[in-house]
């Protein structure tokens, strides 16, 4: 039964490709490390611009190369965004122009700067803020327009978890990713190393033996990757403050992570950053650090995000609101200024898990509407790349 | 939820600490419908686990009715459970994979 409540109407911006947006950021998009600062500057001098730091683009081959690309692609491709300024040095693997012509299938504007071209970074930024100035007085523009949750990509994560994450947070978010698959919508599960004893449970709920067989496979290949280096996955995963939380192994963090996927079934298993093509729910491969997650999924093409913390984390991202959730009232009034939701409320008999997921949708619909996220207004702009090979 | 304690599962051999818990206190929980009550031998922090059936070495250590690792020690009834005596089955590359550390990806 869908309320009155929850069947209304969002709030958005309709892009080219058809894709709705809940912001509408100009993104200053670096393709290597080496343009990153200048990336800064120009959104220094222009308001309603967003860009990111991170130390990839060059010397990067194969796989490893491809994924780097599909990231940089996806973030400027993310229906959050109005229009890019792709920023490049020029001599590096990852080429801004390939990036841009990428970005340009999404049909948005999309403007490309050299630095090496423009004879230097001065010149570079100068040219960068021209273009970004125009993006911005167009993008605002833009009208806003309605539409439901079954255009929603919403991406769930949980980091910094404790032995409540299972309890309370991670099954509201699930009751949440139930609500809008049944609405039409897609939610994300993620962080496949987070799911590592919790794996079979996912694969009886797989669509088709192909979906079933390829959760098996991805948890293997991440187990692999520890078992390769010799060591206990332990020792990084569960964290020093999740062991603290009271969470022993990684099995059992997994189990707990695992209830942020609610009951429905699992449509696909998308590969890191790339956008899902299936509603329902669906499976990105990646790992659990949350900053890498992050951006997977929102390189793949979530609007918004929905993360849980036992331990509390003010990750955000440059593009997409993430809705902070406790997932316990200590957290929540001792880091109130980087939390938005509370879920502790269920641990202390107050409120049910489905009145919690209740709040969350309400939570989502304003937040579409235009309620700023905590990590939004703190430039919490975080970005990392799953790296998958070496540096050359 | 409400209480000092949580077991989440039947199955369980442990229970979940909703709240601070001091030793040789006598924890009251439900379990298939009744109230059985469990004196502790440890202090408990919010959100640790303690044993409430007897583990031991080897057995598994089952929450959410699932398992979550194995005894690396004998656990008592009432026992702080943690990474002290409890190890992951998962991801052991210490016990199963190549012992020397390699660097790559």
């Amino acid at each position: 039964m869908i309320s009155l409540a929850e069947n209304k109407q969002l709030m958005g911006y309709r892009r080219p490709d058809g894709r709705i947006g809940i912001r509408n950021h100009v993104l200053i998009l670096p393709t290597i490390t080496c343009a990153t600062q200048a990336a800064q500057r120009i959104t220094e001098l222009v308001d309603g611009t967003v860009t990111f730091i991170h130390q990839h683009g060059c010397a990067q081959v194969g796989v490893d190369y491809e994924q780097t690309f599909r990231t940089y692609a996806g973030m400027g491709k993310n229906p959050n965004v109005y229009g890019v300024v792709v920023l490049g040095l020029g001599c590096e693997t990852h080429q801004a122009r390939s990036v841009a012509d990428d970005i340009r299938e999404s049909g948005k504007p999309v403007e490309v700067i050299s630095i090496q071209d423009h004879g230097g970074t001065l010149t570079a930024i100068a040219e960068g803020a021209k273009a970004a100035v125009k993006m911005v007085q167009e993008a605002s523009m833009e009208p806003k327009v309605t539409f439901d949750f079954s255009e929603l990509i919403i991406g769930t994560e949980c980091g910094g978890s404790d032995a409540c994450s299972g309890l309370s947070a991670n099954p509201a978010v699930g009751a949440v990713s139930d609500k809008i698959v049944d609405r039409g919508g897609t939610a994300i599960l993620a962080e496949t190393t987070e799911l590592i004893g919790a794996e079979h449970l996912l694969a009886e709920r797989a669509v088709n033996d192909q979906v079933s067989k390829r959760v098996y496979e991805v948890i293997q290949a991440m187990e692999n990757r520890a078992i390769r280096m010799g060591v206990d996955i332990r020792t990084g995963n569960p964290s020093p403050g999740n062991v603290k939380g009271g969470l022993s192994t990684l099995e059992e963090k997994s189990l707990g992570a695992a209830t942020k996927a609610g009951t429905r079934a699992l449509q696909e298993l998308v590969n890191y950053a790339e956008q899902p093509t299936k509603k329902g729910l669906v499976w990105m491969d990646t790992p659990g650090h949350d900053i890498e997650q992050l951006t997977g999924m929102v390189a793949g093409g979530a609007q918004i995000v929905l993360f849980t913390s036992g331990r509390g984390t003010p990750t955000g991202s440059p593009i997409a609101p993430v809705i902070k959730i406790s997932t316990n009232t200590m957290m929540y009034e001792r880091m109130a200024e980087n939390v938005d939701l509370n879920a502790g409320t269920i641990i202390e008999g107050k409120e049910t898990v489905d009145e919690v997921g209740q709040r969350i949708m309400e939570e989502i619909t304003q937040t579409c509407a235009g309620k700023k996220t905590k990590s939004e207004i703190l430039k919490q702009h975080d970005f990392g790349i799953w790296r998958i090979g070496p540096t050359f | 939820m409400n209480g000092q304690a949580l077991i989440m599962k039947p199955i369980d051999n442990v229970a979940v600490a909703l709240v601070p818990l001091k030793k040789e206190s006598i924890v009251a929980l439900g379990l298939h419908g009744e109230i059985v009550s469990i004196e502790l031998k440890d202090d408990i922090e919010f959100g640790h686990k303690f044993a409430v059936k007897r583990i031991q070495q080897g057995q598994d250590v089952k929450k959410y009715g699932e398992v979550i690792g194995v005894a690396s020690n004998d656990i008592d009834i009432g026992e702080h459970v943690h990474i002290h005596n409890v190890e992951g089955k998962r991801g052991r590359g210490d016990k199963f994979g190549r012992k020397q550390a390699t660097h790559g990806l």
